[in-house]
């Protein structure tokens, strides 16, 4: 109940601020005149957007959309903490900004909502298992900043349905996440396989499972790693099982709001200075002893030399503070999804590329 | 030399003076088109700045994102569509889903309301405290739970198809909804179809002749046998020469879900459900009033003609209740076409989750979604205001008041 009723709420702020950033527009072209001048004075608190690290470091926050709940990913833990990859991730940035990971204000945002609260400046950084298309890149004014897990859409289905491929799933009734790339390639596949289906979609995650798990589907879809996350909440996790085929793929990321390049390089070198400390063997436990070293390699990743860290417009430290805060992208990853985990995904394509995988930094230099 | 009188004003001009300006005369009228030129103004401005804008943040603007394909499937389709059809298609059918369920909706509402609302005022003890019961418990808790409530217990309730419950071969009862044969029509279906529009056609007619003797010469006619004989013989006469008008698709179990058929889908009974019980409380209560507001001495000339109660109820006091009850019945239904956007909480696609959730979400174009979404939902409440309003002039009208 809260739940709705706090995503209707956001809906409306969301609508709300759209209306106010057309109008701060509408202040900042024509205000020459009285009335305008007055309204600008009341919207004077969103301050240009082209200057996010300046705004975040004002506000001594930083302003993180995460998910609704998504176990391994972003979900509040038995403290009330949020915890989770995705979270990690707004964690290293507030790191690298305060140096202190734990300023950072979450705000869980519904699939539909997310966009809308980036565009109008509501989050800093939306960090909610979103995945990377042309069409979001380009249209809503929105640019993603790298790929933090690559992901692909699977099936979830009861095992005493006995099916073993998703190509078996002719004339079934699917559940899907509204406002997800989910629910345009269900479609895609079933069509391009010649089979009928019934798509019944809904507005939350939890809404989604919930009709799953009532028996109003026979499947639930979404991507791999959320398949793993959802599958915890239902009453008994091992009568259901994933599917062999992943139908899509699913580049997962962080995205910043369109024009302000200095943000996206500190959004995007955050998520690299991770994958490289992995590389270069640099732990949240040895991280002091590494920035000792006197090889020219980590003497530049620590600062030691050059000053590679301020160009950012961060400190020469930054990716020390990072790595202090949350560890290196291995780290993150099994603490939060991978071994260490109660979702055990194995890492699979996210394994670095000298290890298997197609997890690749460039490099910090 | 004789004074000729000074000639009067224009009374065309002195007419057009007051309609433009009111008392305030031309001044009025000037400071009127100031005002309007004014708000135009301030529309095209913040219209403008918001394209500007929205086109400074490279996000998408304009309409022309309502020829794209949409991509995505729909739960229910009473007109036809696929994923490969344009987001101008879900519009369309999402609107007729909303139309759907508030026109049924309105109709159990009514029913429902009429029904508790009479029920309450009732002699009987039991009826009386049973419909008080009924408006106290629905009415005063939140309608989104009671969607909700009657989804997941509707839901919980009913088996999986393959286990579903069976009536007569033909109907079927799942958690994936209610399984009916679809009519197909066949060669006999046009002869039928006229021959029952000429029997309606015949039995109205025959109804005003019998009216028309009544009120003139005093005479009572029975004519509810012919009436019966016309609507089911000539139907009737139109099979036998014409052979079947339909032959039933039946629902059959193929995979994981009925093919075949016609389905009413959970979200869409829950959905009813909810918004015709939670409204008929109100309507129940609004009937009630309306009743109460007619003397009682109006029943008792009814008792005191002969009337059984319901005859003194329906010929007497309802239709001087309906004056009453008309504004705030409108009201209601206003209320709960609106209500039905509540759907997206269940997944039924009304207009609220295809067009101004998905497509807005596949889209970004929160604005221009957001505005035709509005305006859509004021001009049905608009509608639906206007039938009402004319329904009253009516009732006013022959009621001579």
């Amino acid at each position: 109940m809260a739940m709705r009723n706090g995503r209707l709420a956001s809906a409306m702020i969301a609508m709300i601020e759209e209306f106010r950033t057309s109008l701060k527009g509408f202040a900042m072209k024509r205000a020459t005149l009285v009335f305008t001048l007055a309204l600008a004075a009341g919207l004077s608190a969103q301050a240009a957007s082209a200057q996010t690290l300046k705004t975040v470091k004002d506000r001594g926050m930083l302003s993180c959309g995460v998910s609704q709940g998504l176990p391994g990913f972003s979900a509040p833990d038995d403290k009330g903490n949020w915890a989770g990859f995705d979270v990690d991730v707004c964690r290293a940035i507030a790191a690298a900004v305060f140096n202190d990971p734990t300023k950072v204000k979450y705000v869980p945002l519904s699939a539909k909502d997310r966009f809308t609260a980036l565009q109008s400046g509501e989050i800093d950084v939306l960090s909610r298992n979103t995945t990377w298309t042309l069409s979001r890149d380009t249209s809503l004014g929105v640019n993603f900043t790298g790929i933090a897990y690559y992901d692909g859409q699977g099936f979830l289905v009861r095992k005493s349905l006995k099916v073993n491929s998703a190509l078996e799933l002719n004339s079934a009734s699917v559940c899907v996440q509204t406002g997800t790339t989910n629910e345009q390639n269900v479609a895609d596949y079933f069509k391009g396989n010649n089979m009928k289906y019934e798509v019944i979609a809904f507005g939350t995650a939890d809404e989604t499972v919930k009709a799953y798990e009532s028996g109003r589907c026979d499947v639930f879809t979404s991507d791999v790693s959320q398949l793993y996350a959802e599958r915890l909440k239902l009453a008994n996790p091992a009568d259901h099982g994933v599917l062999p085929e992943v139908i899509s793929k699913e580049p997962l990321g962080p995205l910043v709001r369109h024009g302000d390049d200095q943000w996206l390089d500190i959004v995007k070198w955050t998520l690299f200075a991770m994958v490289n400390a992995e590389e270069l063997g640099i732990t949240q436990k040895n991280v002091d002893e590494m920035a000792k070293s006197d090889k020219p390699e980590l003497k530049r990743v620590f600062g030691t030399d050059g000053n590679l860290g301020e160009t950012l417009g961060l400190t020469k430290d930054w990716v020390a503070r990072i790595i202090k805060a949350t560890g290196n992208y291995g780290e993150v990853f099994d603490r939060n999804v991978g071994a260490g985990s109660k979702l055990g995904i194995a890492r699979g394509l996210n394994q670095l590329w000298n290890k298997g995988g197609i997890q690749y930094a460039p490099p910090i230099r | 030399m004789a004074i000729e009188a000074r000639a009067p004003p224009s009374q065309f001009v002195a007419k057009l003076r007051r309609v433009l300006g009111g008392q305030a005369g031309w001044g009025g009228f000037a400071l009127q088109i100031l005002f309007v030129a004014a708000l135009a103004w301030i529309g095209y401005e913040i219209v403008a700045n918001a394209r500007a804008n929205l086109a400074a943040q490279r996000i998408a603007s304009g309409f022309g994102f309502l020829s794209n394909t949409a991509g995505f499937g729909v739960s229910q389709s009473l007109i036809p569509y696929s994923e490969s059809d344009t987001y101008t298609r879900v519009f369309f059918v999402g609107l007729v889903n909303t139309l759907v369920v508030s026109v049924i909706g309105i109709f159990f509402a009514t029913l429902i309301g009429f029904l508790v609302g009479l029920g309450r005022l009732s002699p009987n003890w039991l009826l009386a405290r049973i419909a008080g019961g009924y408006v106290e418990l629905v009415r005063n808790l939140p309608l989104l739970f009671q969607i909700l409530f009657w989804y997941l217990a509707v839901l919980a309730a009913l088996p999986n198809p393959r286990q579903s419950i069976s009536l007569f071969g033909s109907f079927f009862l799942s958690n994936r909804g209610f399984g009916i044969p679809k009519p197909v029509g066949t060669v006999g279906f046009e002869p039928f179809a006229i021959a029952v529009a000429v029997a309606i056609v015949g039995a109205l007619l025959l109804r005003g002749y019998a009216r028309r003797q009544l009120f003139q010469s005093g005479r009572l006619i029975k004519i509810w046998p012919y009436v019966l004989g016309m609507l089911i013989g000539l139907p009737l006469l139109a099979t036998l020469i014409f052979g079947k008008p339909v032959t039933f698709e039946y629902p059959e179990l193929k995979g994981f879900n009925f093919s075949g058929g016609s389905r009413i889908i959970p979200e869409f009974v829950a959905l009813t459900l909810a918004l015709s019980t939670y409204t008929a409380a109100f309507i129940a209560e609004i009937v009630r009033a309306g009743v109460q507001s007619v003397h009682k001495g109006q029943m008792e000339a009814g008792a005191s003609l002969g009337l059984t109660r319901g005859n003194t109820l329906r010929l007497i006091v309802v239709p001087q209740a309906l004056r009453v009850i008309l504004p705030p019945l409108t009201n209601q239904y206003l209320n709960l076409t609106k209500n039905s956007s509540l759907a997206v909480a269940i997944g039924y696609p009304d207009l609220f989750s295809v067009f101004a959730g998905t497509t807005l979400s596949q889209t970004g174009q929160a604005i221009e979604i957001i505005a035709i979404t509005m305006g859509v939902y004021l001009v049905i409440s608009l509608v639906t205001s206007a039938i009402m309003s004319f329904y009253g002039w009516r009732i006013g009208r022959s009621m001579g008041a």
